[in-house]
């Protein structure tokens, strides 16, 4: 109860920083649509359906890189990991509820990004939602980890798309093929892995 | 409470300090002096637990005894005061949790601006709200790198009554004149 408490008062904490701040989500959202307008205007007419939602992937892939690249910007700039990681809460705690808030914005550009690909190209079914949805998972668990390995770095903002692009590649493929069983998979085991590694990520060498 | 010998810290080639050996009992004040880049807060982040040092042996509190206070005021400027101390207070459990954040509110003099974002705060303030948030959950061990920083006449005032408070201190400050009596240890980096 008390480590939920404290993931549920981190994430909303994220929450509420992005409801001021309005920095990440409005970004992720002109994003996505500006790339599914250009993918729009790039593909020939007549495209095939299977072509288009490997296209869908690619943009839902990118903007969730721009929204993870934004995660830990608080904490970098107002000093906030070593209040933090003093505090007697179990650091995964601290990963668990920015992947809460990660999983949020993405959901919420996703809310707009399928509609704005059914209008684009084709219908959307629900097993390409049910991929989505799962693949939000993996993006948020293992995008948090690395987000959070990235921060500590010099080189952020070329560290993150380093680590997190080719881990998203097996999400990419399986959620083009609708392999909902491998993304479940996928999710269980790095949700495990960057909740056991989140202890060592933030413990400065 | 704090026991340190051979300490040393490297980032790749670059040596930070060596051989710092301390002794700092219960109720002491340690004063770490020394020029800008001399390593005074590598120090103060080895002995917070934030960063293991290259070299040593090194002896620390357990982590939710110790309050560590960095340049920065180490608060969320998007949240208010008020949202800031609940969130760590959250974190620390503490039992009566508004009663001790409006006392340190009204003695810090920011109980009036509670609700306000801490990015209309003016840097002294903001200064004073991190000095809230770090006393927060009475830590026994306190480290403060240049908590002078920004505090204005009656903020400093406020500061040097903390002082005053039975814990062990480890300061680093380019105004060591103010803490110089109180020091029972002192650590010049050169």
């Amino acid at each position: 109860m008390t480590y939920a408490g404290d993931v549920a008062a981190l994430a909303r904490k994220d929450l509420l920083l992005e409801l001021r701040a309005k920095e990440t989500l409005p970004s992720m959202l002109l994003f996505v649509i500006a790339a599914l307008t250009i993918f729009h205007f790039a593909l020939p007419r007549g495209t095939s359906h299977a072509a288009a939602l490997g296209l869908l992937w690619a943009a839902l892939i990118f903007t969730a890189l721009l929204g993870l690249t934004r995660a830990f910007v608080a904490e970098r700039e107002q000093g906030m990991f070593d209040a933090l990681v003093l505090a007697p809460c179990d650091r995964s705690a601290i990963w668990l509820g920015k992947a809460l808030a990660v999983l949020a914005f993405l959901v919420a550009a996703e809310v707009v990004a399928l509609p704005a690909f059914a209008a684009f190209f084709s219908g959307v079914d629900g097993r390409t939602v049910a991929a989505v949805a799962l693949a939000d998972i993996g993006i948020a668990t293992v995008g948090t980890l690395f987000g959070a390995m990235a921060v500590a770095g010099r080189a952020r903002e070329l560290l993150l798309p380093l680590l997190f692009l080719p881990m998203a590649i097996p999400i990419v493929a399986a959620g083009v093929g609708g392999y909902l069983w491998f993304l479940a998979g996928y999710d269980a085991i790095f949700a495990v892995l960057s909740w056991a590694a989140f202890e060592y990520v933030v413990a400065e060498t | 409470m704090i026991s340190a010998r051979g300490l040393a810290k490297r980032y790749g080639d670059r040596r930070v300090f060596t051989g710092v050996d301390l002794d700092l009992a219960a109720g002491g004040f340690l004063l770490v002096t020394g020029p800008n880049g001399s390593g005074k807060t590598t120090l103060l982040r080895v002995l917070a637990g934030l960063a293991a040092p290259s070299a040593g042996e090194l002896q620390l509190p357990e982590r939710h005894t110790v309050g560590y206070l960095g340049h920065s005021p180490n608060v969320y400027r998007e949240l208010s005061a008020l949202e800031n101390l609940t969130l760590f207070g959250r974190l620390y459990r503490l039992p009566e949790r508004a009663e001790r954040i409006g006392m340190l509110l009204e003695r810090f003099g920011l109980w009036e601006m509670r609700r306000d974002r801490v990015s209309t705060f003016s840097r002294g303030m903001q200064q004073r709200l991190g000095l809230c948030r770090v006393l927060l959950h009475e830590p026994s061990l306190l480290l403060l790198d240049e908590p002078y920083n920004a505090l204005d006449a009656q903020g400093a005032a406020l500061l040097d009554g903390v002082f005053d408070e039975p814990r062990t201190w480890v300061v680093a400050t380019h105004e060591p004149q103010r803490v110089e009596r109180r020091a029972t240890e002192r650590l010049a980096f050169a």
